[in-house]
């Protein structure tokens, strides 16, 4: 019943941005104009200083999934729909689950075109350990859109909204960009240093489970006026 | 004459079956920080009724409404749906409870039919049936896959109404639910009501058109202040009723 619900939710989310490509492509335009211009910042004579691309990749994705959790929530606000989704006969959490995963969706991919990006243009080896990678991007996605996804919702009714979310966000959120900062540059380290980013996807895989179990917990009590 | 009561079509499979033919408030209040929207409400609303909200502005018609749908919970007092309370029945109670607010809860980025279809399956009701019916019922069966956000006032507010029947509540509530309508559709939309309350569903209509409320509804309670001014039989007469209760109108 849960699954079933927050993969309705996700189907109507995905119908609504395949519709409008909205949030898709502003997201990706800001993050690959972050990308670009901090590129042009730093990068010299095909050296970027160490560390800077892991610290652009996350900051990117950060910005970027502020920006879309503004605007996912924003469609439930026009027209009240969220009013008809708390209505309707499924467990409240579920309809979180549905959002996070509309969330986790559009950040995978701004991360699909950001990480080769971010690659060329920082000469930075993303690659050489994919599936570590690709962990912490996973663990640290999860993590930032659960806390997003939880506050966009809680401040749908909020007029200050806007102001409030990346108030509220980003220090919650500000450890699991750490991690994943700390997780991709001893990716880059040379040689690669497996078992400190071994040790960051850790941590970050036990933050997402406190951050969804607490978010599934209170989305109910939060979203009843 | 109530017909028995009537079985929703489907449910989600795992919420359980709940039905109600009364629905008890008893000292209901509603706070908003400092502001009084509601002020120890007392009536009982039954099974065929057919109620008209009626009250000026800002009486506390829509409060009380999103109270009873559920969505907002009283600072005081209790609401019993056949002697339960909200919090007991939870998912088996929003089952049965359809509501047709001001804001029509309708995404305007997809179709009609796509709009009906996610909230049949929101409510465990599948099938391309239920939605083509809800669409031949309002009356945009030849438009089912345009997106609402190129429909009119008025063709929304059908779309929204059949979005708050789908299925088929126990609990209807409406709040201003002819407006944007032509006369043809008012007709439609009031032969509906009549329907329900028929069905046996208890019927509330939150509106400011006296002369549609005349002769459709069966009880009034007149809300001024958040408070129940008057909860007595429909008769003729109800503007100057109003008039008397509230003032101009």
């Amino acid at each position: 019943m849960v699954l079933r619900t927050a993969l309705l939710v996700l189907r109507k989310d995905l119908a609504i941005e395949l519709k409008t490509l909205e949030i898709v492509t502003t997201t990706l335009f800001f993050a690959v104009a972050c990308v670009l211009v901090f590129s042009f910042a730093f990068v010299r004579e095909g050296q970027a200083p160490p560390d800077a691309a892991p610290a652009i990749l996350w900051i990117a994705v950060a910005f970027s999934g502020t920006l879309a959790l503004g605007r996912t929530f924003e469609r439930e606000r026009y027209g009240e729909t969220v009013r008809a989704l708390l209505l309707a006969p499924s467990p409240r959490p579920a309809l979180y689950l549905g959002k996070l995963l509309g969330m986790i969706v559009l950040l995978v991919l701004d991360e699909i075109v950001l990480v080769p990006l971010i690659a060329f243009l920082f000469a930075a080896p993303l690659f050489a350990r994919p599936l570590l990678l690709v962990g912490l991007l996973a663990t640290g996605t999860i993590g930032f859109a659960a806390v997003g996804t939880l506050f966009a919702a809680m401040l749908i009714r909020s007029r200050t909204r806007d102001v409030l979310l990346p108030i509220l966000l980003y220090p919650i959120t500000v450890p699991v960009i750490i991690c994943g900062v700390r997780g991709t540059a001893a990716l880059l380290a040379a040689p690669v240093d497996e078992p400190i980013a071994t040790m960051w996807l850790g941590i970050l895989f036990a933050m997402d489970v406190v951050f969804l179990m607490l978010a599934l917990w209170t989305f109910e009590p939060l979203m009843t006026e | 004459m109530v017909r028995n009561p009537s079985t929703p079509p489907g449910s989600p499979p795992d919420v359980p079956r709940f039905d109600f033919d009364s629905v008890q408030l008893n000292n209901v209040s509603r706070h908003f920080g400092r502001r009084r929207a509601l002020s120890r409400i007392s009536t009982t609303f039954r099974s065929g009724d057919i109620v008209g909200l009626l009250g000026p502005n800002g009486a506390g018609k829509s409060t009380l409404l999103t109270i009873l749908a559920t969505l907002t919970t009283p600072t005081g007092g209790e609401v019993r749906y056949g002697g339960r309370l909200a919090n007991q029945a939870g998912a088996a109670l929003r089952q049965r409870i359809g509501l047709l607010a001001h804001e029509l809860y309708l995404y305007p980025e997809l179709s009609a039919r796509q709009n009906l279809a996610f909230f049949a399956q929101m409510y465990g009701l599948d099938g391309d049936g239920v939605v083509t019916a809800a669409l031949t019922r309002a009356g945009l069966a030849d438009r089912a896959d345009d997106d609402v956000q190129g429909f009119s006032r008025g063709m929304r507010q059908r779309l929204a109404l059949e979005r708050a029947l789908l299925h088929h509540p126990r609990l209807a509530l409406f709040d201003e639910p002819f407006t944007g309508l032509d006369d043809a559709a008012v007709r439609v939309v009031i032969e509906r009501l009549r329907a329900l309350a028929v069905d046996g569903a208890i019927v509330v209509v939150a509106t400011h058109d006296l002369d549609l409320a005349d002769g459709l509804v069966t009880r009034v309670a007149l809300v001024r202040d958040g408070r129940l001014l008057a909860d007595e039989p429909a008769a003729t007469g109800l503007r100057s009723r109003y008039r008397g209760a509230i003032g101009a109108a």
